[in-house]
């Protein structure tokens, strides 16, 4: 079965998403996610959309998803990379990703990452 | 002259009117990049076809979470000058009784966030929904260029 990578790198975890996903896709990256946070003890999860050039709400309520269930484990989440078209429409569609941290793209956002789980102590 | 056949709404159907089904969710993907290609032949500009593609996703979604299963007919129409691209989803399922509330953001009978009718609404130009409770829902959209 297909599978988006999880890299972990120090205390994150990273993924890149670079296909345009079927929905059972995203769910099995969501549940993949969470199973690695909590074995990994992941303290950040950056995740880059700069390849998607369609986010609709079945994919942002994926990442909104993913955002809330890493803070319960303890876990930051920053989404990089969506394009200006996909941030537009997402929020003509309604999602305005409330919740979920964002940045311009992956440095910027493994930056915020690390400010994020230092200002928690970790 | 390419043929012109002229459809609901007084749009003429000036071409590449073709069929997708949609049966599971892979075929929502092979439809987002259709709806992408014929969006670029038309000249789109990004966002538009950013948008045209996300409403295609919702319904096509709906037409297959909540239909059943259905299809998509793809369609460039003309009025007057404009240039635009129709898509009609059709399906067979248990149909929507109350479609002022069914497109209302947060109406939801399953596991989505309810913005997929209301939200594509708001992605679209013209959009117009018809359901026959126990027989099925088609719903029409155009974007023009």
């Amino acid at each position: 079965m297909d599978r988006i990578p999880i890299l972990k790198m120090g205390r994150y975890l990273l993924v890149t998403i670079q296909v345009d996903m079927h929905d059972q896709l995203a769910m099995q990256l969501q549940e993949d996610l969470t199973a690695r946070i909590s074995r990994d003890s992941a303290a950040g999860v950056l995740i880059d959309i700069s390849s998607l050039d369609v986010v609709d709400s079945f994919i942002g309520r994926m990442l909104a998803n993913i955002a809330a269930m890493a803070r319960v484990l303890d876990a930051d989440t920053v989404v990089t990379g969506m394009r200006p078209a996909v941030a537009i429409t997402l929020v003509e569609l309604g999602l305005a990703l409330e919740g979920v941290h964002t940045a311009l793209n992956v440095e910027r956002g493994m930056t915020l990452l690390h400010e994020k789980v230092a200002a928690r102590g970790g | 002259m390419a043929e012109q056949v002229v459809g609901a709404g007084g749009l003429a159907v000036t071409a590449h009117a073709s069929e997708l089904p949609l049966r599971r969710s892979e075929d929502i993907v092979r439809m987002r990049q259709a709806v992408r290609a014929e969006t670029i032949a038309l000249g789109f500009g990004l966002v538009d076809q950013t948008k045209m593609v996300t409403a295609a996703s919702e319904l096509g979604r709906n037409a297959i979470l909540h239909g059943g299963g259905g299809r998509v007919e793809v369609a460039h129409v003309a009025a007057g000058t404009r240039r635009g691209l129709r898509l009609v989803f059709i399906d067979q399922g248990p149909g929507i009784e109350d479609i002022p509330r069914a497109m209302q953001d947060g109406f939801t009978t399953g596991t989505g966030l309810g913005l997929g009718l209301g939200g594509a609404r708001r992605l679209v130009n013209e959009f117009q929904i018809e359901s026959t409770p126990g027989k099925g829902t088609r719903v029409m959209i155009v974007r023009w260029r």
